[in-house]
């Protein structure tokens, strides 16, 4: 009860802010409209709907991130986080509170995009399915993300932290907008020793029907998935008790 | 029985002492002041009492419930308006109110009944579906005293209910926290001596973390020969200081 309770607050405080609307659903749409416009003038194969629709879908959930990183900074910000640390809610309610809300938005986000892109010629097959039921643990894992954020950065931090470097971080080192081979050394062994690009492998051999091929990607993701969100916990609970 | 009684609370930030040792009691149903200048520790004293802020020792029992072992008990009987409006700026006056009833567990016909309740008494109605982020800081005032009056708490903590608010709404303030008298356990925060001496049963001055007066207002402007009560803050703040 309380934590249903406080995650229908969540997600109506979400899902009443226009911007969250636009950049939650509409910038995925306006991203693959645009690159398939491109890709009809210019053709690209890392810009083909089936490659650019998993990283697209992927890159979607950077902002959900900042959704979830933003509601609990301002929640702290304001007073209101204090009031019902004095009421009989839990740190489970808390958490469970902040977590649940987001994750049906975020799949919400993935069916919106790979709907989108089945218009744009994505062939219909049961492979988007598995794409979207495997976006639930890399959605646990950015809005675990966003937790640990929150719970440690003000509004104004989030905004740059969750809005400028963790969208750029997962643009740049997911090979969504060009193949990591190309840049390879370092820069390669960077991007694959973090979980964005494993995210976007997972979701790409999974669209093309190649389930093995999610190996390893998908021990990549659930382990930082685990530690991520453990750690937003942690620092959680620590900032509650340090009130 | 006592609404709130106090042994020995201490808090301590590395080496700073917030709150020095406090004993206190505070009677069911009264309307109890706590007064200080900023930085006496009043704040810190109502974050341990409303269970946010562990003590580093003594414990304080509300209603007989230990604030160190009973702290999912205390926070049943407990409600807290905080120094700044504590509301959710997304939802409406509505559902603000409905949003502290789920977390109390208050279910439907009851949460009903305390929404139409709560509304009454803060006179809401004229505001109740327009969200709360848009209210001016009156509006929001009122509300948050709601959400606070809305779980039927025993004891409730009001810090600084009247900051900011112009003199009719303050005047207003007034009558609705007048009117929890003998219902309710109010402790009150306030810089305003006049709100003070109005409203409360007794006073308790804070001065660096130690209590340096307590009792009714009429009582310590005797102690120290004071013509008004605001005089007779200052002296015992002055003469408090160590």
């Amino acid at each position: 009860m309380k934590t249903v309770t406080f995650a229908l607050r969540n997600m109506k405080e979400i899902l009443r802010d226009p911007l969250n609307l636009f950049f939650g659903l509409g910038f995925p749409i306006v991203l693959l409209l645009l690159l398939t416009v491109i890709q009809n003038n210019i053709p690209v194969s890392m810009f083909e709907i089936d490659h650019l629709t998993p990283g697209i879908s992927v890159f979607g959930l950077s902002f959900i991130t900042l959704f979830s990183a933003t509601i609990i900074s301002r929640d702290r910000g304001s007073s209101l986080l204090q009031r019902l640390y004095t009421t009989p809610m839990a740190s489970t309610d808390f958490i469970m509170g902040y977590t649940l809300p987001i994750l049906p938005i975020a799949i919400a986000q993935s069916v919106v995009c790979y709907g989108v892109a089945a218009i744009l010629g994505l062939k219909i097959t049961v492979n988007i399915l598995y794409s979207i039921i495997f976006i639930i643990p890399i959605a646990v894992l950015y809005i675990g993300i966003g937790l640990l954020c929150g719970s440690v950065l003000n509004d104004k931090q989030v905004g740059g932290v969750c809005g400028a470097l963790l969208t750029n971080l997962s643009a740049w080192l997911s090979g969504i907008w060009f193949d990591l081979e190309l840049v390879g050394g370092v820069f390669k062994d960077i991007a694959y020793a973090l979980p964005f690009v494993h995210c976007v492998d997972m979701e790409r051999a999974l669209l093309s029907g190649d389930i093995s091929g999610i190996f390893p990607h998908i021990w990549w993701v659930l382990g930082y998935a685990v530690i991520i969100f453990t750690a937003a916990v942690l620092l959680f609970l620590r900032q509650m008790k340090k009130q | 029985m006592d609404a709130i009684r106090i042994e020995g609370l201490t808090k301590k930030y590395k080496d700073v002492v917030a709150v020095n040792g406090v004993h206190l009691t505070v009677n069911e149903g009264e309307i109890f002041s706590l007064l200080g200048v900023n930085g006496a520790g009043k704040t810190t004293l109502i974050k341990m009492l409303s269970c946010i802020t562990s003590p580093t020792s003594g414990d304080a029992f509300l209603m007989g419930k230990s604030i160190c072992k009973d702290t999912p008990e205390v926070k049943r009987i407990i409600a807290v308006s905080p120094q700044e409006t504590a509301v959710a700026p997304g939802l409406s006056v509505k559902e603000n109110l409905e949003l502290i009833c789920g977390v109390h567990g208050i279910v439907r016909d009851n949460a009903k009944r305390r929404i139409d309740e709560a509304a009454d008494l803060l006179g809401l109605w004229e505001v109740i579906n327009k969200k709360a982020g848009k209210l001016s800081g009156g509006w929001q005032r009122r509300l948050s005293i709601a959400m606070a009056l809305i779980s039927e708490p025993k004891i409730l903590f009001l810090d600084e209910p009247s900051l900011g608010l112009d003199v009719i709404i303050r005047s207003e303030l007034w009558d609705i926290i007048r009117s929890l008298k003998g219902r309710v356990t109010v402790i009150l925060t306030t810089h305003y001596m006049e709100e003070a001496e109005a409203l409360s049963d007794r006073i308790a001055i804070m001065s660096k973390g130690n209590i340096v007066a307590c009792g009714t207002a009429d009582s310590i402007k005797k102690s120290v020969n004071a013509e008004s009560f605001e005089d007779a803050f200052i002296r015992v703040v002055k003469g408090g200081k160590k």
